[in-house]
């Protein structure tokens, strides 16, 4: 096991295309750090270069102790789970399993150890003697994580694993990845374009955007505090409510700000409360229920109870210490 | 699949005829032909014709120079087909590797294809040419002295190597394609895995490749045991000494030039059943056996 360093990576493509730039994030030995971000912002190059399959074009990568920019792939003490799993269609699940411990020339008996101990772990002892084909979406998934674990490696590198899954296996291998890495206590570096798989596993999230860090910190903190206004609007679902300051000039303090944020669920519905909302459309959720409407020619959301009185006009509160500022010039936080 | 119901029972004949009447009067008449040619012998002025069983097919089976032939067309496929296939699959994985200009490459290398196989051997009869080739000249300057006129290995090499030729661009194709269908991500699991580039080619890509490797294995052998006969013609005529007589050139210079049409046809009701079997692994293997 062994943290990794991203010291000021970036990624520039012979064309001179940036898809990186100035990377800086810290892991710790044993930590879960998810990239997340919208499609195209840099976050599996990222991964690749960290992994060794993108060469290096600034700066360095760190894994212990050990500058790993030059290092092929397979010296990189790395596995890493692929968004289409890339099991090896000819070879049975054990082969899968053994491939990389048999390269590294591994006693016999060593690899039947781990690989039975890895199967144990994932409960895919029954499907050991099958091949890829023969496995549901979900075996597929825990196959390519059995070819990670069985390695011991110092950290494991996800490539937007599940998003091949169906919702409802999503959730459940969400759970499982989580549970393992925190048995397994290996460092894991995971990326995804899901907040809501962002959110739930990581212990901290980067979120990125055009190639640049937005925001590193806890999910909690990143979602109460977030660090821009695109950060704002990719974490939390519903999306947090963006008003154009200009919308709302008698507010204290916006002088600055170009955007104002409220969570939908920071906003409540009392008789005199000063915003005056008209409803245009309501989305049930079953606990709890989604209420767009529009006020002085801003959209806005709300969550209600499900059990929440409805009327095609409301009148909306809420605390000022809940409101966001964000700045007119450059997006960022102000406060 | 949708069925057209025709209310004019005529019609449908009507539109598979053109088809119809080509396969059998280009395919299934000469067949039949050959067949029933194949127990006849004609006496050497061509004036009777009388049955004789299977006795041109015994007299095959006693004869030397079929046996010799038999010999020289399995040297003969057996090179084509690993030369051709070898080379094509160099060219493929050099292209696949390539990030940019790879359709110009194709473009220029799927071209041979395009040549007529009596010109291809043209073009090396040139090529090797004793006295007025670059080849011998170049193999001279090493010590070799190149005659395909009368050293029967030079001969078979250059036929080879004509019909190999010929064939890499279609054997290229469909290896590329092979390449190309196998997702990246395997070879970079791989690469993580531990395998250096060469083990990742024979552990990892020539497996995924087998379906297209049998496939090329059967059309390849089909191919020179079957379509180099205007390879032959145009270079070596099948000698010296029978030394590049293979079977399909063998039908035609017996039958002829030999003008003895009762062995000719026997040899042809052979080539037919060869053909026959190579069509049956074909189909029975491609898709059971290769299948992973």
């Amino acid at each position: 096991m062994a943290s990794i360093t991203l010291d000021n990576l970036g990624k520039v493509y012979p064309g001179g295309t940036r898809a990186v730039g100035g990377v800086n994030i810290d892991i710790a030995d044993g930590e879960f750090i998810v990239l997340v971000g919208p499609s195209g912002c840099g976050k599996s190059t990222l991964l690749r270069m960290v992994a060794g399959l993108e060469s290096i074009s600034e700066g360095e990568v760190r894994i212990g102790d050990r500058v790993v920019n030059k290092i092929e792939p397979a010296d990189r003490d790395i596995a890493m789970v692929f968004q289409n799993y890339a099991l090896y269609p000819h070879m049975s699940v054990r082969q899968n399993l053994a491939y990389g411990l048999k390269n590294r020339k591994t006693p016999k008996a060593d690899i039947e150890k781990r690989v039975a101990q890895a199967s144990e772990i994932l409960q895919i002892g029954p499907f050991l003697d099958r091949k890829p084909a023969a496995l549901s979406g979900g075996q597929r998934q825990r196959v390519a994580m059995g070819r990670a674990i069985v390695r011991e490696p110092a950290a494991f590198l996800f490539d937007e694993p599940l998003s091949n899954l169906d919702a409802k296996l999503r959730v459940a291998m969400r759970l499982e990845i989580k549970e393992l890495q925190k048995r397994l206590r290996t460092t894991s570096l995971y990326v995804t374009h899901d907040q809501l798989e962002a959110m739930t596993l990581a212990d901290r999230l980067v979120v990125l955007n055009g190639g640049q860090v937005e925001q590193i910190g806890t999910p909690l903190d990143v979602y109460r505090k977030p660090a821009s206004a695109f950060v704002a609007s990719f974490i939390g679902s519903p999306a947090m409510n963006l008003i154009s300051a200009s919308a709302v000039p008698h507010l204290p303090g916006t002088a600055h700000a170009g955007q104002i944020g409220i969570r939908p669920e920071d906003l409540t519905v009392t008789p005199d409360g000063p915003i005056a909302m008209n409803v245009l459309a309501v989305e049930e959720l079953g606990a709890q229920r989604l209420v767009h409407g529009q006020t002085g020619g801003e959209r806005i959301t709300i969550t209600l109870p499900s059990d929440a009185p409805l009327s095609d006009s409301m009148n909306l509160s809420y605390r000022p210490d809940a409101l966001h500022l964000f700045d007119k010039d450059n997006g960022k936080r102000m406060d | 699949m949708k069925r057209t119901i025709f209310s004019n029972q005529l019609l449908p004949w009507l539109l598979l005829a053109p088809q119809l009447i080509i396969t059998f009067v280009f395919f299934l008449w000469p067949a039949a032909q050959a067949v029933r040619q194949s127990f006849l012998r004609e006496d050497a002025f061509g004036t009777r014709t009388s049955f004789v069983g299977l006795e041109n097919f015994a007299y095959l089976l006693q004869s030397p120079e079929y046996f010799n032939s038999l010999k020289v067309t399995a040297i003969f496929a057996v090179s084509v087909t690993v030369l051709s296939m070898g080379m094509a699959l160099l060219l493929a994985i050099a292209v696949d590797r390539m990030i940019r200009s790879t359709r110009v490459y194709t473009t220029l290398l799927v071209w041979p294809y395009a040549v007529a196989p009596a010109v291809a051997g043209i073009l090396w009869w040139f090529i090797f040419n004793p006295t007025i080739g670059i080849m011998p000249y170049v193999l001279a300057q090493v010590g070799y002295d190149w005659n395909h006129i009368s050293s029967k290995t030079d001969a078979m090499m250059l036929v080879v190597i004509a019909s190999a030729w010929k064939q890499i661009s279609y054997n290229f194709l469909f290896f590329l394609a092979g390449l190309q269908s196998i997702p990246g991500s395997l070879r970079e699991a791989a690469a993580i895995d531990g395998a250096g580039p060469v083990r990742r080619f024979f552990d990892i890509t020539f497996p995924l490749l087998s379906p297209t490797t049998f496939f090329l294995l059967v059309v390849n052998i089909v191919y020179a045991m079957f379509d180099t006969f205007g390879v032959i013609d145009a270079t070596t005529e099948g000698g010296p000494a029978q030394a590049t007589n293979i079977m399909v050139y063998k039908v035609y210079f017996d039958g002829f030039i030999g003008q003895n049409i009762g062995s000719s046809a026997a040899q042809s009701v052979v080539l037919m059943i060869l053909v026959l079997i190579l069509t049956v692994v074909q189909f029975r293997f491609v898709e059971k056996k290769v299948a992973y």
